[in-house]
């Protein structure tokens, strides 16, 4: 199993009472509740946090893409990535991802991820998303051609770093006289690899497990029998396609907070987490999923859920549905190696700093998780390997 | 309520359609939430007309055709649907998006028409003056920013939930109008340019207290359309075939009365 340090950049400094007068941190909540002074120092503190994973000895450190919001302070995530590029040595950098149907031309990102694969001599994993429904609203988006978008611009993408160029696309969103990037990917054999962050979809699963594609499927932010049952199909839809997902086809992406004791780790997590849940996260249905980001049927089934129950979510509901680890060392490696054992993931992504959390715990949480439930998870996950 | 319905196969689609009345023939085209239902204004106006009500491709019980893309794609599907149903004279109304399809099909062909009338139709763009951003309304907002008389409003908020099967519909009918109507929002940018080809007689009606298509846009469609003639109703929002149902269909059939004397 491989460890990835992941980060949002939320904005931290966020005026929580701002939802006495706004309904989301999203779409419109006016930016003058950044304040720049304040964005200077969680930048450089978010970029330190990232660097510091690669001297703890993760596998991986991860950013990604979000617009309009305090949620995520990443709108261009190449920027992080080209930062981190050069001041970390041996981390793998996963961008997950870039939004590929906001962008008008999906060649900037063939660009982007080459730069940082060349740059890094090939450390680079693609990560590739449709956005969040608000993004759609913010950034102008049809999301009712979303879909067809995501594939066109995949399959550019694509083009760009497998067939040598110049060549022609012909596609219904993008057409391309000459496609000819440069610079070509560093990892070339066929192309860097492709991780599909997902909220849960089977259509998504199905595309993912293709073989023609096989690509890594990660499961963001959701209940761990969620999170079982789709990495239960990501695997019987590879077999139907008559071969056997590996561990390396299976990522999943979740907050976590590990402390000297259990009650620590609640504590001083609490607020932190909550402000995660009920204050970056909080958006409307309207915003959440507009027309077309979804299936008419899978609208259905949400709009239903969530007439039956709006709860709010709070750091009990979210450690008791498994969404998020919280614990001591002893708890965290005991229900990582279980989870581990039942759905066969081989890719954990955990998101170390989120909401209000400060540098200082943010570090301690770093440093006990990198000290007392790596080592022992990948002792165990290699034993059973072998 | 006299209305047959059917299903008509137009060029490969199928399409859902409501017909009711004798006398010259009315083509109705409805907006953003559809034509689920005959409703009193069509009755009303199937007193003098063959009122023809379909259902567009992407709505209600109407197919969802792969070469749909935007609003161009619809205003040639009607000019094979005039042909199909062999309508001449016809006497064509659109309210909303429908107003703008309505526009979007006399500019390409008004060879089947007699009259052309749009009701607070998208379409244009008056700059500085922002349409209601209807997708990003929640349910609530929404009925309260249709309707002036909030009376209205109630009605529809106290109206029984969805079942599954509408839901299912209000989704479509939603899906469809941001394929149309999201990105630029519920503009053509080039319509505009070519308005002044719509040589139809053309009334343009107009709530004066409308959230979602503001009134300021009225004058702009009068003033691009040559042969037009605008009607202003006092407290009335978005929706005047239903919130003032005896004023709009006086209007219509005035209008039409003087077209057609």
């Amino acid at each position: 199993m491989k460890f990835y340090f992941m980060h949002l950049m939320p904005y931290a400094d966020l005026d929580l009472s701002y939802d006495e007068k706004h309904n989301s941190a999203w779409v419109t909540l006016p930016n003058t509740y950044y304040d720049p002074k304040k964005g200077h120092q969680l930048y450089n503190r978010y970029l330190d946090e990232l660097e510091y994973a690669d001297q703890l000895g993760f596998d991986g450190i991860c950013v990604n893409e979000h617009h309009s919001n305090a949620y995520g302070l990443m709108p261009i995530p190449g920027v992080m990535a080209g930062a981190l590029a050069r001041r970390t040595k041996n981390v793998k950098i996963a961008i997950l991802g870039r939004a590929l149907p906001l962008l008008n031309n999906p060649l900037t990102v063939a660009e982007e991820f080459a730069m940082v694969d060349n740059i890094t001599g090939g450390r680079l994993i693609a990560g590739m998303v449709r956005g969040i429904g608000a993004e759609y609203h913010s950034w102008g988006v049809n999301p009712a051609f979303s879909h067809e978008r995501f594939q066109e611009a995949h399959d550019l993408i694509l083009q760009a770093w497998t067939q040598p160029g110049p060549s022609v696309f012909e596609g219904k969103h993008y057409s391309f006289e000459y496609v000819n990037v440069w610079p070509r990917v560093y990892q070339d054999n066929p192309h860097p690899p492709i991780w599909i962050p997902s909220q849960g979809s089977s259509e998504t699963i199905e595309w993912a497990a293709h073989p023609d594609r096989k690509y890594t499927y990660l499961q963001t932010f959701a209940s761990v029998s969620t999170v079982a049952r789709y990495m239960k199909m990501y695997k019987d839809v590879a077999a139907g396609y008559g071969y056997e997902a590996t561990e390396d086809q299976l990522g999943w992406s979740l907050p976590l907070y590990v402390a000297e004791t259990d009650e620590i780790a609640r504590r001083e997590a609490k607020d932190h987490i909550e402000a995660f849940l009920q204050k970056f996260l909080r958006m409307p249905m309207e915003m959440l999923l507009p027309p077309g980001y979804t299936s008419v049927k899978s609208m259905v089934g949400a709009m239903s859920a969530k007439a039956g129950h709006s709860m709010k979510q709070t750091i009990d509901s979210v450690i008791d549905e498994g969404k998020f680890i919280c614990g001591s060392p002893a708890t965290v490696r005991e229900k990582l190696e279980e989870y581990q054992d039942q759905i066969g993931f081989g890719h954990l992504l955990t998101l170390l700093q989120f909401g209000t959390l400060p540098a200082e715990l943010t570090r301690k949480n770093m440093e006990i998780y990198s000290k007392e439930v790596m080592p022992y998870l990948r002792n165990v996950t290699a034993r059973r390997v072998a | 309520m006299s209305f047959t319905e059917s299903l008509e196969t137009v060029t490969g689609t199928k399409i859902r359609l409501m017909r009711g009345g004798k006398g010259a023939p009315l083509l109705f085209l409805h907006g953003a939430s559809g034509a689920s239902r005959w409703l009193p204004f069509m009755e009303k106006l199937s007193e003098t007309h063959e009122v023809i009500v379909p259902e567009h491709p992407g709505f209600g019980a109407s197919d969802s055709p792969e070469w749909l893309d935007n609003i161009s794609d619809l205003a040639f599907f009607y000019l094979d649907l005039l042909d199909h149903l062999c309508l001449e004279k016809a006497h064509l109304v659109g309210t909303s998006i429908g107003g703008w399809l309505a526009a979007e099909i006399a500019i390409r062909n008004a060879t089947k028409l007699r009259s052309l009338t749009v009701v607070a139709p998208a379409g244009i763009r008056v700059k500085g003056i922002r349409k209601g951003d209807v997708f990003m309304w929640s349910p609530q907002e929404t009925a309260r920013n249709l309707f002036h008389d909030q009376a209205f409003a109630e009605a529809m908020l106290a109206a029984p939930p969805p079942s599954k099967e509408e839901m299912e519909i209000l989704l479509r009918n939603k899906l469809t109008s941001a394929k149309l109507a999201w990105e630029p929002r519920f503009l053509n940018p080039d319509l505009h340019k070519w308005l002044h080809r719509i040589s139809l007689p053309t009334l343009i009606v107009w709530g004066d207290d409308d959230k979602a298509m503001p009134v300021v846009y009225a004058p702009a469609w009068r003033d691009l359309i040559p042969n037009s003639r605008l009607e202003i109703i006092e407290n009335c929002g978005h929706l005047p075939q239903i919130e003032k149902a005896d004023r709009f269909v006086e209007l219509v059939n005035g209008f039409i009365g003087e077209v057609t004397r």
